[in-house]
């Protein structure tokens, strides 16, 4: 029998829930509402009030150019980094999961990167990444010209990918760990005498039971690209060169708070909600169904 | 069909022994239960048979072939497992075919065996259902599908029926044994149940603490337990123990209270022995008839085609089972007899059989 716990009168319950609903509003709906009523106003730069333009301040984002190079960057950068960050997770769980001695050491280990604010973690990869020293030095040594994130697109692109990732790896390992460990031992020990070889049975028992953790941080991972790569690209490109790391999370702060287009910066965060809401909206309707719930 | 030879078999995990040395020899075609209590170590013989767990020490061969080091799916075995293991994900015909699809069986053939095992276990009705979807008996037949399917040399059982309610227990039970009757396939049954394992065994195999403690039929175990651990273990209600000691003339029990009069006695006097009797083998006859020892009743347990009938024998307890229509109150005096050759005998030091004695029917000490 479930348990629930009822309240005589609904007035109670009412009281319980106050306190969240008063953080939910001022935190996300009132800035929200904000934001959609920034974006179909022209804020004047040095004060003097809101004029009403209607959908004005989207049209002229959408019809330029710069703006639809910022939402391929960012649907790159979304897509590589996840598909990086849950992939080796993925591999390293599947390794840990196999050999479970010291196992607790990798959870509490793993899950730190994942503690480092962006901006901290995106300093170090500066100078990890650096083309005059480090690694990537010996690189360029070896193939001169090889790596410059500071004039190279790609190389920027990449870094910023390579430190993000890095990040949610971690995270990531996390999840797939669990919920690698909650298969109970002998459905792998009966695929086992079933004759399935280590990948045999990865692919046929161990995945398919997983599939509601892949979906869950898929999700995750894609809405966090969109939103937690903020601190990276801000320290380690500042959205270039020539705005090939400008995404969307960082345009709106750049054109709002460098370039004072308030009206312009809170229009683009309309936009960047919508397509996160469009996305895992999406996610659910084709993807979740390929998942095994138990 | 396959022998399996266990030789000196030892299992460590970590620091801690946990099979001390296993030797078994089982026949093509037997159908041998591993009978012990909880932690045993009988799941670690099974599953190193199996090839699930490494062996530390000695060798497992099946049909003459030394399997150590061979993978499971390379020893020709098929396992149930004790909470089914059926791939959740999978349907009911597709669990069951599994191993013959990792096999690269064609599917024409693949759907035909799995009809064909669907048939004599009555799932065709279930075969698209997920193992959510069936009751604790239907899964429970699954398994058995996806083991037989494979046609294996060697069928494993690791209590496969401890899961049921007691009425499909039973009715599963005689399916094993009927299956196995037509398959006559070498079969290990692991379980504690020691009903299971009297109706279910060619030969029993009675472990305790990592050590096999005796190895025959069932009605061997039962009539000739080799120490005083199978002897309590097998049987319910169990043997009852008393403790004695051997004297010039026989047997002090119960701390001197009690004499029983033996013909000979070939261990040095003062050494400590157990008798015990099953509680069938006593009989409930009036207070103070000769030969007989008396006790007062504690407690009597209705069984319907029988009770049990708990007595206190100087303090100690003793049990006795009748299927006579006797209801004696608590608190009353009984008579309790039963004759010499239903005594069994074990040293109380090393706990295993002595058959030195030959006892006569004990009589009240003076
Ligand atoms: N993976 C393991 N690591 C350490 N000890 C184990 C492991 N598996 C079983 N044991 C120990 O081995 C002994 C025998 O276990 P098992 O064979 O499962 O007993 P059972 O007779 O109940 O099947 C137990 O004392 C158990 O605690
Ligand atoms: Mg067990």
């Amino acid at each position: 029998m479930e348990k629930r716990v009822t309240f005589s009168r609904w007035s109670i319950g009412i009281l319980f829930a106050v306190p969240q609903l008063i953080l939910i509003f001022t935190f996300f709906y009132w800035p929200a509402g904000q934001a959609v009523y920034w974006s179909l106003t022209l804020q004047q730069p040095w004060g003097g009030g809101n004029i009403w333009v209607g959908l004005d301040n989207f049209r002229s984002i959408l019809s330029n150019a710069d703006y639809w190079k910022s939402i391929t960057a960012s649907l790159t950068f979304a897509a590589i980094s996840t598909g990086l960050a849950m992939l080796i997770a993925l591999v390293l769980a599947t390794l840990t999961d196999r050999q479970l001695a010291g196992s607790r050491l990798y959870r509490v280990v793993l899950i730190w990167p994942y503690g480092i604010a962006a901006p901290a973690l995106a300093m170090a990869f500066r100078f990890i990444l650096a083309p005059e020293a480090g690694f990537m030095a010996v690189v360029n040594q070896v193939w001169p010209g090889f790596w410059d994130p500071g004039l190279d697109g790609t190389d920027a692109m990449a870094s910023i990918i390579v430190a993000f990732s890095w990040k949610y790896v971690g995270y990531n390992f996390i999840f797939f760990l669990a919920a690698l460990q909650a298969i109970p031992r002998s459905l792998i020990e009966a695929a086992a005498m079933d004759g399935s070889g280590v990948i045999r049975r990865f692919w046929d028992i161990q995945f398919p039971l997983i599939t509601p953790t892949i979906f869950f941080l898929l999700v995750i991972n894609i809405t966090e690209s969109f939103q937690d790569s903020f601190g990276i690209v801000d320290i380690m490109t500042s959205g270039g060169p020539a705005n090939a790391t400008n995404l969307m999370v960082y345009k709106i702060y750049s054109d709002g708070f460098k370039g004072l287009d308030y009206s312009g910066a809170a229009a683009q965060s309309i936009i960047l909600m919508l397509l996160i809401i469009v996305l895992t909206i999406f996610q659910f309707r084709f993807i979740e169904r390929r998942v095994h719930y138990r | 069909m396959a022998s399996i030879t266990i030789r000196d078999v030892y299992k460590s995990y970590a620091k801690m022994q946990v099979v001390h040395g296993v030797n078994l020899d089982i026949t093509s075609g037997e159908f041998v239960v591993i009978l012990g209590p909880s932690g045993c170590g009988k799941s670690t013989l099974l599953r190193m048979i199996a090839g699930l767990e490494d062996i530390s020490g000695g060798t497992i061969a099946i049909d003459g072939a030394i399997v150590n080091k061979l993978e499971p799916r390379e020893r020709g075995c098929a396992m149930v497992f004790q909470n089914y293991a059926l791939y959740p994900h999978m349907s009911v015909a597709q669990n069951i075919g599994y191993s013959l699809k990792v096999a690269g069986v064609p599917t024409a053939e693949r759907t035909q065996r799995i009809q064909a095992v669907a048939r004599i276990l009555e799932l065709e009705q279930l075969l698209d259902r997920k193992p959510m979807a069936l009751s604790g008996g239907q899964r429970q037949r699954v398994a058995m599908g996806r083991a037989m399917i494979r046609e294996p040399k060697v069928f494993l059982f690791d209590e496969p029926l401890s899961n049921l309610d007691a009425k499909l227990r039973v009715q599963m039970r005689s399916e094993i044994r009927k299956l196995h009757r037509r398959l006559s396939a070498t079969s290990v049954f692991v379980t504690h149940d020691q009903v299971e394992a009297m109706t279910l065994a060619d030969r029993l195999v009675v472990m305790n603490g990592g050590r096999v403690e005796q190895v025959g039929t069932p009605s061997e175990i039962y009539s000739r337990p080799a120490s005083r651990f199978v002897a309590t273990f097998v049987g319910a209600p169990a043997m009852n123990m008393l403790e004695g000691e051997v004297t010039l003339d026989g047997l002090s029990l119960l701390g001197g209270s009690r004499r029983l009069a033996v013909s000979r006695a070939s261990l040095p006097v003062g050494s400590k022995v157990a008798v015990g009797i099953r509680p069938e083998a006593v009989r409930l006859v009036a207070p103070g008839t000769t030969g007989a020892l008396n006790a007062s009743v504690d407690l009597v347990e209705e069984l319907g085609a029988g009770r049990v009938v708990y007595v206190d024998l100087d303090g100690a307890a003793f049990s006795v089972m009748t299927s006579e229509a006797v209801h004696p109150a608590p608190g009353s005096a009984v008579g309790l007899q039963f004759s010499e050759a239903d005594l069994h005998f074990f040293s109380s030091e090393t706990g295993s059989r002595l058959d030195v004695f030959k006892a006569s029917v004990p009589v009240p000490a003076l």
